[in-house]
């Protein structure tokens, strides 16, 4: 019965990490473009650091929230095309095992180095050092969130040919409690205040995407055919 | 029903937009035999084989599996299942044997996995990636888990497209052996076999549909 | 035996003729009902309510505001309820009935939001703010304009049916959780802010004809998701000769 239960976790999670060493160059592009558009904020605001801080927190999230939200797209689709998902859709255990291998790849893959890469931008903005661990913590946390629900949206607009926009369009109003808890948890930890009860808040979050979202992402790819 | 029966489909129909993509199907099928699937360009056998999967679900009629509904046996009929559609489901990235153990049932060792794609003309190829090889040897790659697979029901939608003769012998050869083992085999193909003669199925697209 | 009994006149329910022949006589009924509500509302709630101690008459927009904000969240759960029942059942009619709300559902939501940016002008002298309940509101329109184009992207209708429903009943789990968070970001940023909607502490003279207005809201949104619905199934059974027949008979009539 275990192996009901958990086959295809394991194997899929291997697969795709397999998948995404060996396609070393695409992992860099999402961590590239976090980068590169935090830039631009300067750029287009102004270099002053105590301005900068302020604006930090909510940047340095929808920054991540957008790179996360670019690489989900192709979390299904080359699959999709090779005729893998219709593997997976027939293989006798829960398809839902499947769907959390991929989706915890794609965290690992792109969610966690993005969390790693940002006191990077924090030094960037003059954020103060008390906000690094809280920043790195709430990223952690909070882009598995994001993977999850992105990964809905992706199921969704998978068998339409241009899904893109429509998928932002889709994934963004959900995404907005985990940016504002996301961002007052580094908000908190500037103001000197305790940032673990928000902390708290996106790890629930996180506890109800991963028993819910599989679900809504299975009934979804079983329409993609 | 016979007890060698292992497959049979009632009246099964799928519509798509209000429209029915092919007359009701009704077949039935046994161990150790094979049934060819005909029928022209666009009459609805891949949908057929979606719908005998289960990723369709079908409009109306059912399919039963020793005698019980699909929907009552997810777990047996699909772990007796194995199905390779048009599209192999080979990883440009991954190697040839790294494609087939993700393939292959968990426990199949690496001797298994070599002698297979071997046994299918692969010899040589197993540890470059796959993007290096062409569309025959991919379809190869795919078909290697006729070898290794434990499943007794095939379904092979095409197998023959883009192989070269030598590879439709060598994989007409391994379905005559599994059907001598007591396997069944539903196929869908333009070609008939060469040696094996086997009992064939018309499905009639409906001609509104386009 | 039983069980089929029992069962019978929901799948009649669920047929989308049944539904369109049983209507045809509730809609003068539901109509007048809902005319007649919400013009004893209007003219009760804009010239014989008594005008607001702080905000004068500029306050009179809630008749229009607070149902459609109302309205606009009761419908978003109960297109997702008829997603639900559709996804399960595999009930046509439920699809369609979804449809219609998500339609009327994003026009209402539009309404609220207007009718806010209007009486946000006097009363806090701009007119957007970011207030809690006006970017929920705002949000609340990106889920519904989400469920429409997703709807739209589909060429088949089976897919599109299915897929929205999924999307419905995962903004349904979302929605109380984007409200909480919406209303816990306005008291970090905004600790003061003027309530404005605390229904409990209005006057009975200003609450009587909102609780009218509230009630015709309801009556006109069950008219216009029927007349919706009806069209919807019109244009889907097109084929079916009991709709031929209605065609027919109209033309004959003319």
């Amino acid at each position: 019965m275990s192996a009901v239960l958990s086959g295809g976790f394991s194997a899929y999670l291997y697969r795709d990490l397999l998948l995404a060493y060996r396609c070393r160059s695409d992992l860099a592009r999402p961590l590239i473009f976090f980068l590169v558009v935090s830039t631009l904020v300067p750029l287009g605001v102004a270099p002053e650091p105590a301005r900068l801080a302020a604006l930090a927190p909510g940047i340095i999230w929808i920054m991540a929230l957008l790179a996360s939200l670019l690489s989900i797209e192709s979390l299904f689709s080359s699959d999709f095309q090779d005729g893998s998902l219709e593997q997976m859709l027939i293989a006798p255990n829960l398809l839902a095992m499947p769907i959390l291998g991929k989706v915890t790849a794609h965290w690992l893959v792109i969610g966690l180095p993005l969390a790693l890469i940002s006191p990077l931008i924090g030094i960037m903005f003059s954020l103060p050092a008390v906000a690094m661990v809280p920043m790195v913590l709430s990223l952690a946390l909070g882009t598995a969130v994001l993977s999850f629900i992105g990964a809905v949206g992706a199921a969704l607009t998978l068998p339409l040919r241009k899904g893109g926009v429509l998928l932002a369009l889709l994934v963004m109003p959900l995404y907005m409690p985990v940016l504002i808890f996301g961002s007052a948890t580094i908000q908190s930890a500037v103001d000197g205040l305790a940032w673990s009860g928000s902390l708290a808040i996106l790890g629930a979050f996180l506890a109800i995407a991963m028993a819910l979202c599989p679900l809504a992402i299975a009934a979804a790819l079983r329409l993609s055919s | 029903m016979s007890a060698k029966n292992i497959l049979t489909v009632e009246n099964i129909a799928f519509e798509r937009n209000d429209n029915l993509l092919f007359h009701p199907v009704d077949l039935a099928l046994s161990r150790g035999e094979a049934l060819h699937i005909e029928g022209s360009n666009g009459s609805g056998k891949t949908t057929l084989f979606r719908l005998l999967t289960g990723v369709l679900q079908p409009s109306c009629g059912s399919v039963y599996f020793r005698g019980k509904p699909i929907e009552q046996c997810r777990y047996d009929y699909l772990s007796e299942l194995l199905f390779i559609g048009h599209q192999s489901a080979v990883k440009g990235m991954l190697s040839a044997q790294e494609n087939l153990k993700w393939m292959s049932p968990p426990a199949t060792s690496a001797e298994e996995l070599a002698c297979a794609l071997s046994s299918v003309g692969l010899e040589g190829y197993t540890h470059i990636p796959c993007h290096n090889l062409s569309a025959g040897q991919h379809r190869r790659v795919a078909l290697a888990r006729l070898i290794t697979s434990k499943a007794s029901l095939w379904y092979l939608d095409e197998p023959f497209a883009a192989l070269d003769k030598q590879g439709i012998a060598l994989i007409e050869s391994c379905m005559q052996a599994h059907i001598e083992q007591g396997g069944a085999i539903l196929f869908s193909s333009h070609q008939d076999l060469a040696k094996t003669a086997v009992r064939k199925y018309s499905i009639v697209g409906y001609q509104e549909a386009f | 035996m039983k069980l089929n009994r029992q069962w019978t006149w929901f799948h009649r329910l669920g047929s989308p003729r049944w539904f369109y022949q049983k209507t045809q006589c509730w809609l003068p009924w539901l109509g007048a009902i809902a005319a007649i509500l919400l013009v004893t509302g209007l003219v009760w709630g804009l010239a014989f309510a008594p005008p607001d101690a702080r905000q004068g008459n500029s306050f009179r927009i809630i008749y229009l505001h607070v149902p459609a904000s109302f309205l606009a969240l009761a419908g978003y759960y109960l297109m997702a309820i008829a997603g639900a029942v559709g996804l399960i059942w595999r009930i046509k009619l439920s699809f369609m009935l979804m449809k219609s709300a998500a339609t009327i559902g994003a026009a209402l939501t539009f309404i609220a939001l207007f009718t806010g940016a209007v009486w946000g002008k006097p009363t806090w002298g701009a007119y957007w703010v970011w207030d809690a309940r006006i970017t929920s509101m705002l949000i609340l329109l990106f889920l519904y304009l989400g469920m429409l184009v997703l709807r739209h992207a589909f060429t088949n209708h089976e897919s599109a049916n299915k897929a929205s429903a999924i999307l419905g009943l995962v903004g349904t789990v979302n929605v109380p959780i984007i409200y909480k968070s919406v209303d816990w970001w306005q008291t970090l940023h905004q600790p003061a802010t003027i309530k404005l909607t605390s229904a409990p502490s209005m006057h009975p003279d200003m609450f009587a004809p909102l609780l009218v207005m509230i009630l015709g809201f309801y009556c006109f949104y069950a008219l216009a998701l029927i007349l919706f619905t009806r069209a919807e199934i019109l244009e889907r059974e097109r084929r079916a000769s009991w709709v031929r027949e209605l065609v027919a008979e109209k033309q004959g009539g003319l």
